[in-house]
């Protein structure tokens, strides 16, 4: 693709007069240090439900978010007032507010050299986005809907079929010089649909497809199929009797698991030693099949950044060599209190950075998905996953559950209603076989993978 | 200290309904260019409408809560001086503690809904919300309690809640958990403490007895007002003007004055908590629980604070009615699967009960079950009561709304406990 569009360059040269004006007035006001993100971003939403629209939401949004050192005290604050005056009155409120904070000289921003100068263009913006109207969307989310109801008797309610999306236009700008122009679009469109099971229950379906590129969503029939296929796939679902077994999760429950261990290899958690990784660098922290990457330069990845929220360039960063823990992601801040190297993962631009993953993902090995069933006798097959029963110190993971069972090496009957545990330690070290099937639909990616044991709690 | 910061957010978000459809559209100013700018676009739905002039009539609301000082007028070093309370009386509990974090929220926010028929109403809705957690190490194993709580109040929130209050049980949640041991797997028996517990309710039945996912039939409770649909102990209210609470609301943000509801009484299903959209199509009348995170946000049903009444057993007597069982005290979330009722929720404080007792802590494990089985596997509700100190937000759709809950201590029959311990 090309670079952006003349009206592209005149809203980030906008975005950056603002930022300018912000930067200067905290030099007028002596401030040590500032860091500035102008952002503005505009959607579309529809949602139809029953063939008929019943969302249409347009919204555009615009405001600087900022932070401020001074004398190594931290202060943020974000406003969407840009006038002249008004900013002038937000920075002075933050000069204000920062005398509040303690002295902590790891705040400072990283030094100007350590900021980069040039960025690669990762493909992140599809002009055809902005041009999709609420008729078009419309359109897409009714035939989307009219599959799932076509697909299967038994879809007899839906929570509608909807397509979104929003392009955004970003700016970051320091005292110490740094100028990021970022730019980009996304869309999805989802179907939720409902069938009805016995006793009065139902049971819902829900499936999307999209991402930076119009391109991506592809048929909005097959989003609608694939969503009354997941419903009607949980009809008589039922309890499994209560015991340890093996594990296979399809790739979607196994990037909701890898996302956990994303949770423990951020550096704010590694230094706070709120993570049961903190002290575990260079451990075997998982079996040796699996490996994680974090890239924040995949083209058109939907975690991808060309630099970060502090002004660095991103970088690759190993994170699991076959099963060895290899590092961390971190920020600045995070780096210095773990006497590290910042990694290039800050977010959170105009307000207290943190670091957070791009494009984490888990390498594909080379089974198919299919064989991961192959041998298992009586076991779970995890395709969702309901709760938040994870805590990041200790490791130790109950979530409920649902999916098919395995009996004999095959998918039988649905699940549900039970409770999967273990420790995430264990469950990593537990992964037996991994598939082939890693898709970078989400920012945070897995394959389909095999763990030898959890304790499932049914009846 | 490690951060401050503040922000100011104004806008308006215009809303054009038909029938049932909405537009809706937001600017982040108000001026008038921009707010006829957003009308036009919200207004796209329904452009087939005759114009119509409406006229709209000021109405007051009785304020049910009023801070003497709120805390985003102290000046920051007195909010400074509150974090230093929580931090140092969670670090006095034991040598054990080893990390404390505290932090401290206040929102001043003021609405003005008009709508166009017929009313505009004004209100202020201050929110404060402190959180404390603690981790606490011994033999190399390390273990977290956290404690928070608030509403819609102001610097007279700590008198009744002091911040050494919040630390202090942070702390002793954090050192409980230092001994907890692998929570069994199954089903069994499970009291609910009072309090807390009531995130339970809201998550088991309160989401399906929002309107929305009735009128859309997605709801497992769609078609069943007036049948049973609990133990005939439960009566389960949702209660938009209790004083300051974190869920209380003077008016929603459709414009209707809220009242109190009874949604289950003894058993049966009575009413849903109905917007606008659901109410003309139910052809009752609105609940006042049209909701929105912000003007930027549509409003749908939500709850308000949303509990159990009191029974009459005495929670000594639930305690000691089990075998063997778990005893919940403290969670840290919950989701439902609207469409068939299963829900879950975590556990962070929680006990073994052996022989009528209480006894181990037990790690966090998840409670799993589906909103009417398990409602309906009540067997006792005690006296006591108790709504949950103001810490919970409910996320519905993207948007998050603060909310109450609260619970009487309650024995349910049968319940999953997610543990790992089998057959223990």
């Amino acid at each position: 693709m090309s670079g952006p569009s003349r009206a592209t360059k005149g809203r980030l040269d906008l975005l950056e007069e603002a930022a300018m004006r912000a930067l200067e007035c905290a030099s007028a006001l002596g401030l040590d240090h500032a860091e500035v993100s102008a952002s503005e971003g505009e959607s579309l939403e529809v949602n139809v439900r029953q063939g008929a629209a019943d969302l249409v939401k347009e919204s555009r949004s615009r405001g600087i978010g900022m932070r401020i050192v001074h004398d190594g005290r931290v202060a943020t604050s974000a406003t969407t007032d840009l006038g002249v005056e008004a900013v002038q009155a937000f920075v002075a409120s933050l000069a204000d507010m920062v005398r509040f904070s303690e002295e902590d000289p790891l705040a400072l921003p990283p030094s100007p050299r350590e900021q980069t100068g040039a960025w690669d263009d990762l493909d992140l913006y599809d002009p055809k986005t902005a041009r999709i109207g609420p008729k078009r969307a419309i359109s897409m989310a009714t035939r989307a809907e009219k599959a799932a109801f076509k697909q299967d008797r038994r879809i007899t309610s839906s929570e509608g079929a909807g397509f979104s999306r929003t392009i955004g236009f970003s700016v970051l700008a320091t005292s110490g010089g740094f100028v990021g122009r970022n730019f980009g679009s996304n869309q999805y469109l989802v179907a939720h649909v409902v069938a009805d099971d016995e006793g009065g229950k139902k049971r819902n379906g829900h499936y999307w497809s999209g991402g930076r590129h119009f391109d991506l969503i592809g048929s909005p029939e097959a989003v609608g199929r694939e969503a009354a296929a997941r419903a009607c796939r949980a009809i008589g679902s039922r309890k499994m009797a209560t015991g340890v077994y093996p594990v296979v999760f399809d790739k979607e429950a196994a990037g909701t698991i890898l996302g956990l261990l994303g949770s423990c290899i951020m550096g704010d958690r590694i230094y706070r030693e709120q993570s049961y990784l903190a002290a575990r660098l260079k451990d075997a922290v998982a079996s040796p099949l699996v490996t994680v990457i974090d890239d924040p330069r995949i083209p058109r990845g939907p975690g991808t950044r060309p630099y970060d929220a502090e002004g660095r360039r991103t970088r690759k960063n190993k994170i699991v060599t076959k099963g060895v823990l290899d590092g961390f992601l971190l920020d600045t801040y995070s780096a210095r209190k773990l006497e590290m190297k910042p990694t290039g993962s800050a977010a959170g631009g105009g307000g207290v950075p943190h670091p957070t993953s791009s494009n984490f993902y888990m390498k594909a090995g080379r089974q198919k998905p299919a064989s991961l069933l192959k041998g298992i006798d009586k076991g779970l097959y995890v395709t969702n996953m309901m709760g938040f029963g994870f805590d990041a110190m200790t490791g130790n993971f109950s979530r409920g559950a649902g999916g098919l069972l395995i009996e004999s090496g095959e998918l039988t009957t649905p699940v549900g209603e039970i409770t999967i545990s273990r420790n995430l330690d264990e469950i990593l070290k537990g992964i037996e076989a991994v598939a082939n099937d890693l898709e970078f639909r989400t920012s945070v990616a897995a394959p389909s993978f095999r763990v030898d044991q959890m304790t499932i709690s049914g009846n | 200290m490690r951060t401050v910061g503040g922000g100011v957010d104004l806008g308006v978000g215009i809303r054009a309904v038909k029938g049932e459809a909405v537009g809706y559209a937001y600017a982040e100013s108000l001026e008038l260019d921009s707010m006829l700018r957003a009308a036009t676009t919200a207004g796209q739905i329904a452009r087939a409408g005759r114009r119509k002039r409406v006229s709209v009539e000021r109405r007051r609301v009785r304020a049910m809560y009023r801070p003497t000082l709120e805390v985003v007028d102290m000046d920051g070093a007195d909010c400074v001086a509150l974090l230093r309370r929580a931090d140092k009386a969670a670090r006095k509990v034991s040598r054990k503690i080893v990390r404390v974090d505290a932090s401290l929220a206040a929102v001043h926010k003021e609405v003005l809904v008009a709508s166009s028929d017929g009313a505009i109403v004004f209100d202020e809705q201050p929110m404060v919300r402190m959180g404390v957690s603690a981790a606490a190490r011994a033999k190399g194993r390390t273990e977290q309690g956290s404690s928070g709580g608030g509403g819609r109040f102001g610097l007279e929130y700590f008198d009744a809640h002091t911040p050494e209050s919040h630390g202090e049980e942070a702390a002793r949640v954090a050192l409980v958990n230092l001994d907890s041991r692998e929570a069994p797997a199954g089903t069994m028996p499970v009291v609910l403490a009072n309090g807390d517990s009531g995130i339970l309710l809201h998550e088991a039945v309160g989401h399906g007895l929002e309107a929305d996912f009735n009128r859309k039939e997605t709801s497992n409770y769609t078609g069943q007002i007036g049948e049973p649909v609990a133990s005939p102990l439960v009566t389960v209210v949702d209660a938009p003007r209790i004083g300051g609470e974190r869920g209380s609301i003077n008016v929603d943000d459709e414009g209707v004055v809220p009242s109190s509801h009874r949604l289950i009484v003894n058993g049966k299903l009575r009413r849903y908590l109905y917007d606008k959209i659901s109410a003309k199509h139910f052809g009752v009348e609105p609940t006042g629980s049209g909701r929105r995170q912000s003007f930027r946000h549509v409003p749908m049903p939500r709850m308000s604070n949303t509990y159990m009444e009191a029974g009459e057993d005495a929670p000594e007597d639930i305690i000691r009615s089990v075998k063997r069982g778990i005893y919940a005290v403290r969670f840290s979330g919950g989701q439902v699967n609207i469409s068939n009722g299963d829900f879950v929720f975590s556990l962070t404080e929680g006990y073994l009960i052996e022989d009528g007792k209480v006894t181990a802590p037990l790690k966090g494990a998840n409670l799993i079950g589906n909103g009417p089985d398990a409602l309906g596997t009540v067997s006792m509700v005690g006296s006591d009561f108790r709504l949950s100190d103001g810490m919970w937000t409910c996320g519905k759709d993207g948007q998050s709304v603060p909310v109450g809950v609260g619970m009487p201590t309650v024995k349910l029959d049968q319940l999953t406990v997610g543990g790992t311990a089998v057959g223990s």
